[in-house]
């Protein structure tokens, strides 16, 4: 005799959630402990590693400055990203947030679109903006400006610019999300009590919108600092970074171990900012600013 | 005197303000502007100064294999992925709002961490599994990465929309005699559709788009449209490549816009036709 199901037994729940659960666990969970498993594997030669465990590999890492120097330069472009995306956000998030314009959802429609562009498009189309070919390096010749078209591509400031561009909308739809959860009354009220509207924007607003901001300076920090196209596309050789180290240490060399053990120490490392960002900030802030 | 400076300032921040934001989404734009102006270039070399209006590189893309092929492919992946991340995304964000159970906060977490994880860590990470149980890359396998990496916005679109809707039109259409298909499928569901067009089209364009995890992921000698771009960037820009560009921009916006406007148009059918109510 089977019991009668409640009407919302958590059985059915476990049912609903399944495929995505099984998805989760075989393509996410089950990868990275096989991955994490992989770094204490012997490699042999490219393409074929024992599994006689050794800590080679970790040892190689951690005395090997070439490793820990892919791994700082990454955190720095990466950090670099993120505070440049958060400055430069801001001022379009609090403009649509504060704008009287009729037609903000155009605006807002217009910070959507590029996420609906290929990524690799909108990376490689900064070619014909910096290249030798690109738009300024045609037209500021003619305008008699320089004589000898600007080395603008192929080096860290294309990448960082690339990832800027990419990077933009996810600061400034986090930051506007979280103004749109501030109670206007409380500026009004501010302005009422006597504040200038910059003390009404230093001591309400700015406080109030900073978890949106948190947000998104993780966000834009962890997808920079884990970035594989940006570099390949617009850096040289000498700015690839971890992303890349990654690829060509699996695709180029083979050398799977090793591979593996980057990428786990990418995951740990990243991981550990945004459990810094969750342990003060919570989860809610980052959910809300990737479903708006 | 001093009431006026005050104000005068605060005019000048403002005037800041929007000049950054004008700045900022020339900034956004202005690179997509340029290629697709340059997808029109007579000149040979992809760059500027624009010589002349042709629509050869467009012809020349019709005429390309590799290309059609690549198109197809993406195009096909784009499609089962979208059909199926939605359906398991909204089922799930369907027990996610309405169902207690054990490890559902665990749940919710780990449901967004794809969107997190760097695709390069994704990539690697089922490679290396799949080298460890001795199986080829295969389109499924692409298939259900890009199904992995397009759930967590899915279902947190449709969770967004699902919390909005109160149960009690579930519950009053199960007291009724529905069985809970038909309450899912007649009350659930008609008021969840914004979110389950948005989250099929979010679905698609982020298989369409996918480029680092697939570099890892695709069978070999298979290319998606990314993957295709990528390879013919090695040898240099050339206007065919601008000219693709253009076409996925038309491709990859257009569909979302059509859809955004029939949705709308579709909605404002039925307001028309039925009493005036109010959802909250």
């Amino acid at each position: 005799m089977e019991r009668r199901w409640t009407l919302y037994d958590p059985r059915l729940a476990w049912m609903l959630v399944a495929p995505v659960l099984l998805l989760l666990i075989f393509f996410l969970v089950l990868p990275i402990a096989v991955m994490a498993a992989y770094t204490f594997f012997t490699f042999v030669t490219a393409g074929v590693e024992t599994s006689a465990l050794t800590t080679a590999n970790w040892h190689e890492f951690f005395t090997d400055s070439y490793y820990s120097g892919f791994l700082l330069k990454t955190l720095r472009v990466g950090a670099i990203t993120a505070l440049l995306c958060g400055v430069l956000g801001y001022f379009p998030a609090y403009f649509i947030w504060a704008t009287t314009f009729k037609h903000k959802w155009l605006l807002l429609l217009l910070l959507i679109v590029p996420f609906w562009i290929s990524f690799t498009i909108r990376t490689f189309s900064w070619i014909n903006i910096l290249g030798e070919q690109g738009v300024i390096n045609v037209a500021l010749p003619k305008l008699g400006i320089i004589n000898e078209p600007l080395p603008m591509l192929y080096n860290e400031g294309a990448v960082i610019l690339g990832m800027l561009h990419f990077l933009l909308p996810y600061m400034i739809l986090n930051v506007y999300v979280s103004l749109e959860g501030i109670d206007r009354t409380l500026i009004s009220a501010a302005r009422s009590m006597g504040c200038t509207s910059a003390q009404a924007f230093r001591e309400v607003t700015l406080p109030l919108s900073l978890p949106g901001l948190a947000a998104g300076l993780l966000l834009c920090f962890v997808l920079a600092a884990g970035s594989y196209v940006t570099p390949q596309l617009l850096g040289s050789g000498r700015d690839a970074l971890f992303g890349n180290l990654i690829y060509d240490t699996i695709m180029g060399e083979l050398n799977w171990p090793m591979g593996a053990t980057l990428s786990i120490v990418l995951f740990v490392v990243l991981g550990f900012f945004a459990a810094i960002y969750t342990r003060y900030m919570g989860m809610s802030q980052i959910v809300k600013g990737l479903a708006g | 005197m001093r009431g006026t400076r005050r104000k005068q300032e605060g005019r000048w921040a403002w005037r800041l303000t929007g000049f950054v934001t004008v700045c900022v989404y020339i900034f956004m734009f202005a690179p997509i502007v340029a290629t697709v102006v340059l997808s029109f270039n007579a000149s040979m070399f992809g760059g500027f100064p624009m010589t002349g209006f042709s629509l050869q590189w467009y012809s020349k893309l019709m005429t390309n294999e590799a290309v059609l092929a690549a198109f197809r492919t993406s195009l096909w992946i784009a499609l089962v992925t979208a059909a199926v991340t939605t359906a398991i995304g909204v089922v799930t964000a369907f027990a996610l709002v309405r169902f207690e159970f054990p490890g559902k906060q665990a749940l919710s977490t780990l449901v967004i961490l794809p969107a997190l994880v760097p695709e390069t860590i994704l990539g690697v990470g089922l490679l290396v599994l799949i080298k460890a149980i001795d199986q080829p890359r295969t389109m499924l396998l692409l298939v259900l990465g890009h199904i992995l990496l397009a759930v967590p916005y899915v279902v947190l679109i449709t969770q967004a929309r699902m919390v909005g809707i109160r149960r009690v039109y579930e519950e009053a259409a199960l007291s009724l005699g529905a069985s809970r298909l038909s309450s899912f499928r007649e009350i659930t569901l008609p008021l969840l559709i914004p979110a389950v067009v948005g989250g099929a089209l979010l679905a698609f364009t982020i298989s369409f788009d996918n480029t680092s995890a697939s570099l890892f992921w695709r069978p070999a000698g298979v290319e998606t449209m990314p993957t295709q771009i990528l390879s013919m960037l090695k040898i240099s820009i050339s206007p065919e490549i601008n000219a693709l560009g253009t076409v996925m921009i038309l491709v990859t916006v257009g569909i979302p816009l059509l859809g955004g406007l029939i949705l709308q148009s579709l909605t404002r059918l039925k307001r028309r036709g039925e009493p005036k109510e109010e959802m909250k």
